[in-house]
């Protein structure tokens, strides 16, 4: 019995042990294969609205990095498949595709190009998945600064507007100085991000330059067609100097009607959304003479390898990049220095790598774009203000920021915020 | 609100002319697009909400001609044209259909449309904003009358503008096209009796309408981004202008444009945070103290 028992054992133990090598031999190649699939990574962006254009850019520009990537070995060996989907601008269908992208589509990574409203509602989804997500687009410095709304999975890899309003008033300050501008008014769309970065812009122009008196606010709604009245009111104020956020076809169409009222030769300008090809293409009679801050342009940093990133672009899609293109770019150029550091493309592991990481970029003030690991935001890129002239390459000289100053007194301003 | 500024505006000439100036540039454009909207309404019995969506095909083929001929003239008159062999097709196509039907169906294929034109001008010309740029004989600096800033483009605006409203204005109240226009605004039936062809009427009119909208997106073009959608806010300022001057009244809308361009231009300056509720405020003053609007008798 025990003979036969221990013969009917042995038979099961060969049967169970050619069985177990033959799923061995089978699934071994199904392993490999399962490693070598695809990552799916998911973005929600705008792709039709006023703001298409942009999310348009966004897309263009990581699909000219994606096939970067994927020339060289994907990530950690497997190749990118990016899954773009439409959120219209609308926070709650951004919310929408961000959550079907990961639970119907199988995305692993998530790139919100999303603006600030849209980038909060995919910040929840990242947090209620645990999913690592990179915020390419949004401004609004509260999304990484506060710490309640801070998560380990999720970074910025773009600008803020903190940054922007250090470095724009200490080079307005500066300008105002040399040209003794003390009266100044403020033109800009009356919805969040125009009051808060207006707030910012003359808390920072007070702070380096404190006799500057803002005499009068004009707040034309988004999207205003028609300027007229606000033109009519700042000529009526006489201020010395103007600060506006408008942006898109609102600045070009007030550029435009100013120019009719001679505007820009009777104020200083200051309009920090104006080095963007997205307006200054559009613009048909760009003044000479305005400020405005960097938001792209291939003049900035004056680096070859800039440039040449602006003409691949150009090549391939036949336009100027935007600021949302370099943005999104140097996401995924940091999931691939992630991937490669770590040697992985697990997403809790690339969060890891990614805290701290420093690339070189062509977007970096040096040369190099770093991703805070305190706050897990970029800091180090090309940040600076220049003056327009009416044709390419529309900003010849930009005066770049000082990241020493900036990182100093956005400490300051966090500090002021309790967010540190 | 800042009446201090106001009052003190009033007591200086050269915040007047700015400001008078400015509320004639903002109310001659209103009154185009308000004017063909009124007219189509008075005759045709229709709220044409796609009339914001002539306006933007007006200065889109602004763009398109003035960017093939280089003349400002041959652009107005071209993107007028245009825009009123669109409407012409659309009213003949689709528009006639629901004449007489529920106002709701009429709000439906309307609504459509102004989806359809939308989608239309972003195959043509693209979803991105674009911009026409300032033909130049009007890259001059602006005239100074008494300090107050009047640039020479918009006297231009408001010279054509004027000219335009008193054409129309002779057209519908001393010809022989005129009086059957009336006359078919009023019954319909009996012109039709009189062997005049009401179809073709009701498309020259909706036509005229579109031509006025065209010509009004021609002008705004060098001045104002071009995006698709833009008709819209101009619709709705627009209508306000219309329940002011009295639906159907072509002088109606002429006084509520200038009423509403210089509540915008003077309120800007007294009421900074509130201009937009003080047109809503007005029109509502003008229907509780007359319902049909101000001119709204010339048409019952």
């Amino acid at each position: 019995m025990a003979t036969h028992r221990r013969s009917g054992i042995n038979r099961r133990a060969v049967i169970k042990g050619a069985t177990a090598t033959a799923i061995g031999v089978i699934a071994a190649p199904m392993t490999s294969r399962a490693q070598a699939k695809a990552i799916k990574i998911g973005m929600p962006t705008i792709l039709s609205g006023r703001v298409a254009q942009l999310g348009t850019s966004s897309r263009n520009a990581v699909m000219l990095e994606v096939d970067k990537v994927n020339a060289a070995g994907g990530l950690a060996g497997r190749s990118i498949e990016m899954v773009i989907r439409d959120s219209k601008g609308q926070p709650q269908e951004a919310a929408r595709v961000a959550r079907e992208l990961v639970n119907s589509d199988g995305c692993e990574i998530l790139i919100d190009a999303e603006a600030s409203s849209g980038a909060f509602a995919v910040h929840e989804v990242a947090r209620d998945l645990k999913m690592l997500c990179l915020h390419t687009n949004s401004e609004t410095s509260a999304l990484t600064a506060d710490p309640k709304q801070r998560i380990p999975n999720a970074f910025r890899v773009c600008r803020q507007g903190i940054h922007d309003s250090i470095v724009g008033g200490a080079y307005a300050a500066k300008v105002a100085n040399a040209k003794k501008l003390t009266k100044w008014m403020t033109c800009s769309p009356d919805y969040a991000y125009g009051r808060d970065t207006t707030a910012q812009f003359v808390e920072y122009l007070k702070h380096f330059k404190p006799d500057v008196e803002v005499m009068s606010e004009a707040w034309p709604k988004l999207f205003q067609p028609d300027y007229t009245e606000v033109l009519t009111k700042i000529l009526q104020t006489k201020p010395q100097a103007l600060y506006s956020c408008l942006w898109g076809g609102d600045l070009t169409s007030f550029i435009e009607q100013g120019n009719i009222y001679a505007l820009f030769t009777q104020i200083e300008t200051f309009a920090v959304n104006m080095a963007d090809y997205t307006a200054l293409t559009v613009v048909k009679n760009l003044p000479k003479g305005i400020h405005s801050g960097n938001r792209y342009i291939k003049t900035f940093p004056k680096t070859p390898q800039n440039a040449t990133w602006a003409d691949a672009y150009r090549a391939k899609y036949n336009e100027y990049p935007t600021n949302w293109a370099w943005q999104n770019a140097t996401a995924v150029n940091f999931l691939a220095a992630a991937a490669k550091k770590a040697n992985t493309n697990d997403g809790v592991k690339l969060a890891e790598a990614l805290r701290g990481l420093t690339i070189d970029s062509p977007f970096g003030s040096d040369g190099k774009l770093t991703v805070r690991a305190e706050d897990q935001t970029l800091i180090g890129y090309a940040i600076g203000w220049g003056t327009t002239i009416p044709t390419e390459p529309y900003v010849p000289d930009v005066t770049a920021g000082d990241w020493k100053q900036i990182i100093e007194l956005e400490a300051a301003w966090k500090k002021k915020n309790n967010y540190l | 609100m800042d009446l201090a500024s106001l009052v003190s505006c009033f007591g200086s000439p050269a915040c007047v002319i700015t400001q008078v100036t400015s509320g004639l540039i903002i109310g001659m454009l209103l009154f185009l697009v308000a004017a063909g909207l009124t007219l189509i309404f008075g005759v045709l019995k229709v709220i044409n909400f796609t009339h914001g969506a002539f306006y933007m095909l007006g200065a889109y083929f602004a763009l398109t001609i003035f960017k093939l001929t280089g003349s400002y003239v041959i652009t107005l008159f071209g993107a007028a044209f245009g825009t009123a062999l669109v409407g012409l097709v659309f009213e003949r196509l689709f528009i006639s259909r629901v004449y007489g039907r529920n106002m709701l169906m009429q709000l439906l294929v309307c609504y459509g449309f102004i989806l359809i034109f939308d989608d239309v001008v972003k195959i043509v010309w693209g979803a991105e904003f674009r911009s026409m740029g300032m033909p130049t004989i009007f890259q001059v600096p602006p005239i100074f009358i008494a300090g107050g800033v009047v640039p020479p483009f918009y006297l231009f605006l408001v010279g054509v503008t004027i000219v335009i409203g008193v054409v129309l204005w002779l057209v519908i109240e001393r010809t022989r096209f005129g009086k059957v226009v009336r006359a078919l605004a009023y019954n319909p039936t009996m012109v039709s009796v009189l062997g005049i062809n009401t179809g073709i009427l009701y498309g020259l009119v909706f036509a005229l309408g579109g031509l006025l909208a065209g010509f009004a997106g021609a002008l705004a073009a060098p001045v104002r981004s071009l995006t698709p959608g833009m008709g819209f806010s101009i619709l709705i300022e627009s209508f306000i202008v219309t329940v002011i001057g009295g639906m159907g009244s072509i002088v109606g809308a002429f006084v509520g444009s200038l009423l509403i361009g210089l509540i915008r231009t003077f309120g800007s300056v007294g009421f900074p945070l509130f201009t937009d509720g003080l047109m809503y405020l007005f029109m509502v003053v003008v229907l509780i103290s007359k319902p049909t609007g101000l001119f709204g008798k010339e048409i019952a």
